[in-house]
């Protein structure tokens, strides 16, 4: 590993982490209904608009049957109208490149794919959505999905934090503020800056232009059967892309405007749209660390949970960083991969020039960290072991840091494992900031630490036996098994990301997919209701010297211990029948 | 403290017993209420059949790995029903003492409850709660209950170990018998208060045994998460079949291909049902049931008979103590420390008296007069028969102990009594004495006053002495987190002084029934659990608010009903320990639930690289152990079943506790059984497939 | 689910989390949260995907048109918003195999190389045959356009990108073409590289990004300074400075 990719590794960690506080501490102002510096003056109109046409009050409490009821009711109702979109493109408005109906079960996949914040996508944005779509439809979910998780998040901090009470907030309100006052607001001034960089943003058609010199393609640069013909012209795909961009990243969607998502020259054509992009998807994962301890009062509650959160990624970033920066050993007699002044060498495959293998290695590590999905880099393309470590990342069930408010509200149910199992060793019933973890919290917390898991096994399970699972595989032998591998976990942690070889477009993956994302969304989002529900009921023990402390080194160290042992360990045999032997089987001079 | 014997583990008796019943425990219906075990179970009876088919001739593998690994699995299941069948061997002897106490011995009704009354004999079996019975000297007490009239001395060993008699009186704190005990002097007229069954000792018999016993919130809590691990890890190899016959397809095609053969085959299940069993927690899952029936068994030989596994675990959890002032801080007997003579008496003749009617009574407030009475005037211990005189032990009538030299009878008692004393011989009690008297009990000291015949001598000064070494044990409470508080009657002034010097960190002065009941509360308002000790009718309320009400075996009947544990012993202090035995079991459970979770690391490193050998060769790149091939999985099985047996010591003993603040504690035990946890099985896993290799 | 059973729950708190007064929703029931959802819902859409989209396009317009409309450049390798004059966009490759040309990175587009209505990479895994092969067949024909020239390959001249579209390659792979280049456009080598670097960008602030040659430019560029076929009997190394930017 070069200095450079140390001090780019560096580099990101240390804005974001500048950041924390104060976005933290925003955040925390948004849910503790504190001014917030004008921005409550300028949207406060707006939303008590919007209260009053919804019929709702500010100050309506939910419990937490009735909060779970309102995201379910709110999140299927948008389930409703993606699919429709999708399926009325053809006669809706905004449609220049004249898009066809989405079929069914693709319409299907993708419905439920963006309503639960993972943003697979078995299509290509620009030959199968039109404008139309990506706006209303698309960018739309980008939002209410990023909503969702940010106001669950808050209903589990609310529990925490109250006691003998059953309410823990409004879902509508939280869904409102989060989008007026955290994401629209970031949202506006990151898109223009990534139009600054280059990202197009117009709602005019595709542009056609005639080549310099027209050309015959060769066969081997398609891999699709030649035409003899001439090629004279290029069809520059366009659109609205800044504005989907912005929310894309920031609320850890990842879906991409174009099916080469972030690697397109178009959604991330500059190192600085590179980083800020990175930057944009840890902000507000992160940051709710630090709005997690305003709101329970200790934020170094807050501070040990980044801790686990950074330390995570960069326990698998970084080999990531080391593996694709040395290349693939079957090129070395072909070329050279050598990191030098005039290139960044490396593994270049699927990879674009511009970003080189480091900050290709950083981006996707960063994006299957956070359930963001995006890639700057085809992952397919990756060395076995530089495609463990990002699939690994998502296998951690999405908690380093994890998706945007959904990392951290899974990050605390193992939080609330690892509390249970260390309060015990104290020699207490465990407690986590003053609440008993008790038979309802454990069997909650399992649920929903279980699930993912669960599904991306049994998933994979079924589509390695089965013809259509098989038939969809691009590349041959313990490669392609990582392929089915990596598509079932990334939908069932509500990643997105993909290894993208696998032909997902068939009712199968469309139909499998589509409920394994579902159902890993809302039995991810019940648990930690129920248990904010039931933990807002208790009391809150005052803390004493016999108290676990949930602040200390020690305790990140469990955690991480926990975390590894009962989720990123469940995976090993299933990792060593795919990347592992493809790495020692292949590689086995170069390990 | 009666019968702690050191824990034999081998004790012959115990052991041969739990050999059979872990036997009998393989009955499925037992198995199934153990999610982990049952899942070890299923796969030990599954990898039996895949052997007979084997020996069919049908094997999926080599018939000697079929065979070992099906025997080492149902080994693992018998290691964990042995290790409960252990935990409870040494409840069921003890249950079996305590059953030859409750002999069915014959009992006389009365027909009112006067000594006089007409008596008929009835069985004990048919006494009815409310029913009154006589019982007199050298008589066992058939049933539990009230005494409504007379006074006698009681033996209670049977129930309590203790061999020293104690008073049993109508009235009072001291009313409440025990059936099974044994009436030594006197009479009892006796209210039954239990019907057959429900008694006291069949309800310890019951507890001992663990045939009630039912699982606690905590020990439900966790089987939750084991049960939900468990899942993971059944998830996890079940789907590796799948995995594996595509895997060896995609490689037979390849080297199809190739032109070579096709070698990759699937994943036997037996290799599965080997991984899964070794994934799975079955150390803890294991040792479960073990760990809290050994809790509650370690209550007992401490003499504590808790009501429920509720209580125990709410030891661990108690954050503020409730502790009597006497007999807990304080010497339950109190020391001489001054005679304040009655005007006209010289302080030596006071002294003498004193003296003299202390030298047969070996109460420790008696030796401390004879001592102090040395130290001040240098009056040599005198033998009490070399003075002809006669010692007059104190009953429960008169409240009052002295001796009777000829023509010179002393005695000394408190102020009530000796007033009566001397006013019924035609003396009088002198104001000077009394009101001397009654300073002393202000400062918080008790007067004890010495009459010689009808004349007041004058009074000892009886101070409380803070017991040796509990500033200490304070301190150690306060560094787990617990909040010591001390009860007392006393005036505020003394309570102050007392809980200055005990260490305590708080008191409680003039306390009344009610003033305690308010305080429990107040702590339970902010969250708190409190743990109490009681005796007296009136802590009933507090007993029962109380979330640890340990109430002494002495006690009224009401205080034993309302408090959720009951000492035997009677001692006060007992509350630490049963605070250290609920933080005990709590920790035995963490500790090998860390240990078990940990050792899945070195498993996978032990098995996954053999487990695909012929599909990619090339993993056994990852046997960091070098293990051989052969044996590794039944290596790493046989690990799995001989770590159950090597922790049962653990398990029943529960973990060492000392007391220290939270992160210390946390630290050590990380240490121990979380990274100990992770080396361990590398160790053991790498020495057993050695010597299996002697062997093969 | 209903939300009626507030009444049961309507104690109020006043805990650190909630500092306002609580309240749990005193009627509800299904058609009042069915109301609130489909309200909020539309209400949501309007805002995030019709008002915000368009509003950015608005103000995208005015303070970056150019980078707006996709960065379109004409024959002179000049911005431009003119589509009928455009050739190309500054951020998206082309494709060139003539061997006048720098030629850009393989790309794995579908049907034809650098279709930028289709994006993608070639998802090839490491490991897979068809990946040496197609690296093989590109390294010979880079052999057979520059016979002779046995220098090591850049990589990422043989890889093929991740979006089919990078408009860049690396230094290196600019550096490699030089001989090619020279001999045909009659250009010395130093020339050629004063040109590369002329349209060699990044790392941005010296941090972020690699350093790359933008091809489509440089292939632009080459024109103007040294048209292909070279005039007859034009010196080596002629340049029409004038048209150098």
């Amino acid at each position: 590993m070069t200095g450079e990719a140390w001090i780019s590794i560096g580099l990101l960690m240390l804005v974001v982490l500048l950041l924390v506080k104060p976005v933290g501490a925003f955040l925390a102002r948004v849910y503790e209904f504190q001014p917030l510096f004008g921005l409550d003056k300028l949207f406060g109109p707006l939303e008590r608009g919007i209260y009053r046409l919804c019929g709702i009050r500010m100050d309506d409490e939910q419990n937490w049957k009735q909060y779970a009821a309102a995201c379910l009711v709110f999140n299927f109702l948008g389930f409703l109208a993606v699919y429709a979109i999708q399926r009325l493109q053809g006669s809706l408005p905004l449609n220049p490149a004249g898009m066809k109906a989405v079929p069914p079960s693709l319409a299907f996949n993708t419905a439920a794919s963006f309503i639960t914040n993972t943003n697979w996508q078995n299509y290509a944005g620009e030959s199968t959505m039109s404008y139309g779509t990506q706006m209303a439809a698309l960018t739309v979910q980008n939002f209410l999905s990023a909503a969702t998780g940010m106001a669950i998040l808050v209903a589990l901090i609310r529990g925490l934090v109250r006691k003998t009470t059953s309410g823990i907030g409004n879902f509508w309100v939280d869904v409102t503020r989060s989008v007026l006052y955290v994401l629209l607001p970031i949202c506006v001034i990151f898109s223009l800056i990534l139009v600054s960089q280059g990202v197009p943003q117009t709602l005019e058609r595709y542009v056609h232009v005639k080549l310099v010199e027209p050309f015959v393609a060769p066969a081997v640069a398609s891999g699709a059967a030649s035409r003899p013909e001439a090629v004279a012209s290029q069809t520059i795909a366009v659109g609205p892309v800044a504005s989907q961009e912005a929310i894309k990243e920031l609320g850890t969607n990842g879906g991409g405007f174009f099916n080469a998502n972030s690697a397109h020259p178009f959604e991330n054509p500059t190192g600085l749209t590179n980083f800020l992009e990175e930057t944009a998807i840890l902000l507000i994962p992160l940051a709710f660390c630090y709005t997690f301890g305003r709101m329970v009062g200790d934020t170094r509650q807050g501070w040990a949970i980044l801790a686990a959160m950074v330390i995570l990624l960069l326990a698998f970033m970084i080999p990531c960083v080391i593996t694709e920066q040395a290349g693939n050993p079957l090129l070395a007699k072909y070329c050279n991969q050598r990191p030098t002044a005039l290139q960044p060498g490396g593994n270049m495959e699927g990879k674009e020039a511009r970003l080189g293998p480091v900050n290709s290695a950083i981006f996707d590590s960063t994006a299957t960290g956070t359930s963001t999905g995006a890639v700057n880099s085809m992952l397919d393309s990756f060395t076995p072991l530089g495609g463990l470590f990002p699939l690994w990342l998502i296998q951690l069930s999405e908690v380093a840091p994890g998706g945007i408010g959904s990392g951290l509200y899974g990050m605390l149910m193992f939080v609330l494992v690892t509390v249970f199992i260390a309060g015990l060793m104290i020699g207490r019933t465990p407690e986590y900031l003053g609440k008993k973890i008790e038979a309802f919290e454990m069997k909650m917390a399992s649920i929903a630490i279980l699930v993912p898991p669960s599904l991306a096994l049994l998933g994979t399970a079924v589509a390695c036996v089965i013809a259509q699972g098989v038939a969809g595989i691009a590349n041959p032998g313990a490669h392609g098994f990582t392929e089915i591998l990596y598509a079932m976990t990334s939908q069932a942690n509500n990643n997105g990301s993909a290894f993208a070889g696998l032909n997902g477009d068939t009712p199968f993956y469309n139909i499998v997919g589509g409920l394994i994302m579902l159902i890993a969304r809302y039995w991810t989002i019940i648990p930690p209701l129920a248990i904010a529900g039931s933990l807002a009921n208790k009391k809150i023990v005052p803390a004493g010297s016999g108290t676990l402390s949930t602040h200390t080194p020690l305790f990140v160290f469990v955690l991480l211990g926990i975390i590894v042992v009962v989720v990123a360990l469940t995976f090993f045999p299933a990792l060593a029948l795919g990347p592992l032997a493809e790495q020692l089987q292949t590689f086995a001079g170069h390990f | 403290m009666a019968s702690r014997k050191p824990l034999n583990l081998f004790q012959g008796d115990i052991f041969r017993r739990a050999v059979r019943d872990a036997l009998i425990k393989l009955n499925p219906r037992h198995q199934i209420r153990n999610p982990v075990m049952f899942v070890v179970f299923l796969g030990a009876i599954l990898t039996t059949a895949l052997f007979v088919q084997s020996l069919a001739g049908h094997g999926e593998a080599p018939t000697w790995f079929i065979f070992w690994i099906s025997v080492w699995l149902w080994f693992t299941v018998f290691f964990a029903n042995f290790a409960e069948a252990m935990a409870e061997g040494r409840g069921k002897a003890q249950a079996d003492t305590l059953r030859r106490a409750r002999r069915d011995t014959p009992a006389r009704k009365l027909s009112a409850p006067q000594r006089a009354a007409a008596a008929t004999e009835v069985p004990a079996s048919t006494l009815r709660k409310g029913d009154i019975i006589l019982c007199e000297a050298g008589d066992s007490i058939p049933a539990d209950g009230e005494v409504v009239g007379g006074v006698a001395s009681v033996d209670e060993s049977a129930i309590t170990g203790e061999s020293a008699p104690v008073i049993r009186e109508a009235g009072g704190d001291r009313s409440s018998v025990t059936g099974g005990t044994r009436v030594l002097s006197d009479w009892l007229i006796i209210r039954v208060g239990a019907n057959p069954g429900e008694a006291f000792l069949d309800r310890m018999i019951a507890m001992v045994e663990g045939a009630k016993r039912q699982k606690t919130p905590n020990e439900i809590a966790l089987n939750i998460l084991l049960a939900g691990f468990t899942i993971v890890c059944l998830l996890a190899t079940a789907t590796l079949l799948p995995y594996s016959i595509y895997s060896a397809a995609a490689v037979n095609a390849a080297l199809a291909a190739a032109g070579k053969a096709m070698v990759a085959r699937a994943v036997p299940i037996t290799t599965l049902v080997a991984l899964l069993v070794c994934l799975i927690p079955t150390t803890i899952g294991g040792l479960l049931s073990a760990i809290g029936i050994a809790g509650m068994d370690r209550m007992i030989q401490a003499n504590v008979i808790a009501t429920s596994g509720r209580a125990v675990e709410a030891a661990g959890d108690v954050d503020v103590l409730l502790l009597d002032k006497t007999g807990t801080i304080t010497l339950g007997n109190r020391q001489a420390v001054a005679f304040h003579p009655a005007p006209g008496v010289a302080e030596r003749d006071l002294a003498d008296a004193a003296q003299l009617s202390s030298l047969a009574d070996e109460t420790p407030e008696g030796r401390s007069i004879v001592v102090l009475a040395k130290n001040k005037y240098g009056m040599r211990q005198r033998d009490i028969d070399d003075l002809g005189a006669r010692f007059v032990p104190f009953t429960a009538q008169t409240r009052m102990s002295g001796v009777d030299l000829p023509g010179r009878p002393i005695r000394k008692g408190a102020d009530s009594a000796v007033e009566k004393y001397v006013c019924a011989l035609g003396g009088s009690f002198p104001p000077a004495v009394r009101s001397k008297a009654d300073e002393i009990s202000r400062q918080g000291s008790t007067p004890l006053l010495v009459a010689q015949g009808p004349a007041v001598l004058g009074t000892i000064e009886l101070k409380d002495i803070v017991k040796g070494g509990i500033r200490e044990r304070f301190a150690e409470l306060r560094a787990m987190g617990i909040k010591t508080v001390m009860v007392t009657g006393d005036n505020p002034l003394t309570a102050a002084a007392i809980a200055a010097e005990a260490g305590v960190d708080d008191f409680l002065a003039q306390a009344t029934p009610e003033t305690k009941l308010k305080l429990i509360r107040d702590y339970q308002q902010h969250g708190q659990l409190v743990a109490m000790t009681g005796d007296g009718t009136n802590d009933a309320p507090a007993l029962a608010q109380a979330d640890v009400a340990v109430a002494m075996n002495t006690g009224t009947q009401a205080a034993k009903e309302a408090g959720n544990m009951v000492d035997l012993d009677s001692n006060p202090t007992k509350l630490i320990e049963v605070v250290e035995t609920g933080k005990q079991l709590l920790m035995t459970r963490g500790a090998l639930t860390t240990f078990s979770i940990a050792n899945d690391v070195s498993k996978y490193f032990a098995i996954i690289p053999v487990m695909f050998a012929s599909t990619y060769p090339a993993l056994t790149r990852l046997n960091i152990m070098d293990l051989n091939p052969q044996t590794a999985v039944l290596s790493a099985v046989i690990f799995n079943a001989l770590i159950i047996i090597a922790l049962i010591p653990v398990a029943l003993r529960g973990v060492r506790y000392r007391p220290r603040p939270a992160h210390e504690l946390l630290w050590n035990n990380i240490l121990i059984y979380g990274v100990g946890g992770l080396l361990a099985p590398f160790i053991g896993i790498k020495l057993i497939d050695l010597l299996l290799n002697i062997r093969f | 689910m209903s939300a009626t059973d507030g009444s049961a729950n309507a104690d109020e708190s006043n805990s650190p989390g909630g500092r306002r007064q609580t309240k749990l929703p005193r009627r509800g029931g299904v058609l009042a949260m069915l109301r609130a959802a489909l309200v909020l819902l539309t209400l949501c859409s309007v805002l995030t995907g019709i008002v915000y989209p368009l509003v950015m396009t608005g103000i995208a317009r005015v303070l970056f048109p150019w980078q707006a409309a996709g960065s379109l450049i004409n024959r002179k390798g000049q911005p431009t918003l003119s589509r009928r004059s455009a050739i190309g966009s500054a951020q998206i490759g082309q494709y060139f195999n003539q061997p006048w040309y720098f030629w850009p990175r393989p790309s794995a587009t579908s049907p034809v190389p650098y279709n930028a209505a289709a994006s993608g990479g070639s998802n090839l895994g490491p490991t897979n045959p068809t990946l040496i092969a197609h690296i093989k067949q590109r390294v010979q024909a880079l052999r057979n356009a520059d016979i002779g020239n046995s220098a090591p390959i850049p990589v990422d001249l043989l890889t093929s990108s991740a979006s089919g579209l990078d408009p860049d390659e690396s230094v290196a792979a600019a550096y490699y073409q030089i001989p090619r280049i020279a001999r045909l456009r009659r250009m010395s080598p130093a020339r050629l590289k004063k040109l590369i670097a002329r349209y060699t960008s990044g790392p941005q602030f010296g941090l972020l990004g690699e350093k790359v040659v933008n091809v489509l430019e440089l292939n632009l560029a080459l024109d103007r300074v040294a048209p292909y076929p070279p005039a007859p009997g034009a010196p080596f190394d002629h340049v029409r400075s004038s048209t150098v930017r």
